[in-house]
């Protein structure tokens, strides 16, 4: 019980401790979908740390596969209509993160701790549409 | 150049914590996401952690005139919960229950070449591309930086 509640937390904790080193270092909030997004349109002077912040997150997957492989679903192979399926899971994270300004990290993690009003209606507002989804597809259709 | 480095170790650092908490397997959100069925309830324990861990440490960095780096702390506008952000948010938690990814996970699972993330990352990018042309249009007519240039969220 205690055992399996480790993992979360510890990783959870090094969320934090990462979202602090950006607030402490850089003056910056570790939204991903706001760090990232913002490369999109990228702003003169703005680029760089981001595009590092990146990459630190791909080396970090890189590692991840690397020393715990099983930090990943196993390989599978994909359907068209789950593929089809991804394509509209993305384009709405993608889009939805944008219009929201802020997904997980951004609303979820770094805005709650601050106390943000916006930031805790949006969190408890994916969540919901969130939990809904799952419940449609694998309880009613 | 130190800030660089530092925004490269703050995503390293990101990317162990989602892989180390679970957050990697769309397996585990889709289960944490399904509270009528056998409900894992383990993921509430990352953002109880992240956000214990972030909000303890921000008032001791806040106790800074400004970031080690950078000139500034971000500032956030006065706006309160209005339909946009709601209606954003809405749509991300559709799109984070169909695939089991957010924008973090997905980018740090990038590495383990699998084609779901082949297809769900550029998906991904398209979206946050299409909810910013209206945006940047907006702006360039009324002569304001882009919104996404300023802190978010």
């Amino acid at each position: 019980m205690i055992s399996s509640l480790l993992p979360p937390l510890l990783g959870g904790a090094l969320i934090g401790l990462s979202a602090s080193l950006l607030l402490l270092a850089n003056g910056r909030v570790a939204g991903i979908s706001g760090v990232v997004g913002s490369l999109l349109a990228p702003v003169r002077g703005d680029v760089a740390w981001r595009v590092l912040f990146l990459a630190g997150l791909l080396t970090g997957g890189l590692l991840l596969a690397w020393l715990r492989p099983g930090s990943f679903p196993a390989p599978t192979s994909l359907s068209a209509g789950g593929a089809l399926l991804l394509v509209g899971a993305g384009l709405l994270v993608g889009f939805g993160s944008r219009l929201g300004n802020g997904c997980t990290s951004g609303h979820g993690v770094c805005g709650i701790s601050r106390g943000s009003a916006r930031s805790i209606a949006a969190t408890l507002t994916f969540m919901a549409t969130g939990v809904l989804t799952v419940f449609l597809i694998r309880h009613v259709l | 150049m130190r800030s660089n480095i530092s925004a490269f170790l703050s995503g390293l650092l990101f990317a162990i914590g989602l892989g180390i908490s679970g957050m990697t397997d769309p397996a585990n959100v889709l289960g944490f996401l399904d509270l009528a069925g056998d409900w894992d309830y383990r993921l509430a324990f990352v953002m109880g952690g992240a956000i214990a861990v972030h909000a303890a440490l921000r008032p001791f960095i806040h106790k800074r005139e400004r970031p080690l780096f950078a000139a500034t702390f971000p500032s956030f506008s006065a706006s309160g919960v209005d339909r946009r952000l709601l209606v954003g948010a809405g749509l991300f938690g559709v799109g984070w229950g169909l695939g089991g990814y957010c924008p973090g996970p997905a980018l740090a699972s990038l590495a383990t070449g699998a084609t779901q993330l082949l297809v769900f990352v550029p998906a991904m990018f398209a979206g946050m591309a299409l909810a910013q042309v209206p945006r940047a249009r907006r702006s360039a007519s009324a002569g304001t930086p882009v919104p996404g240039a300023s802190p978010t969220p």
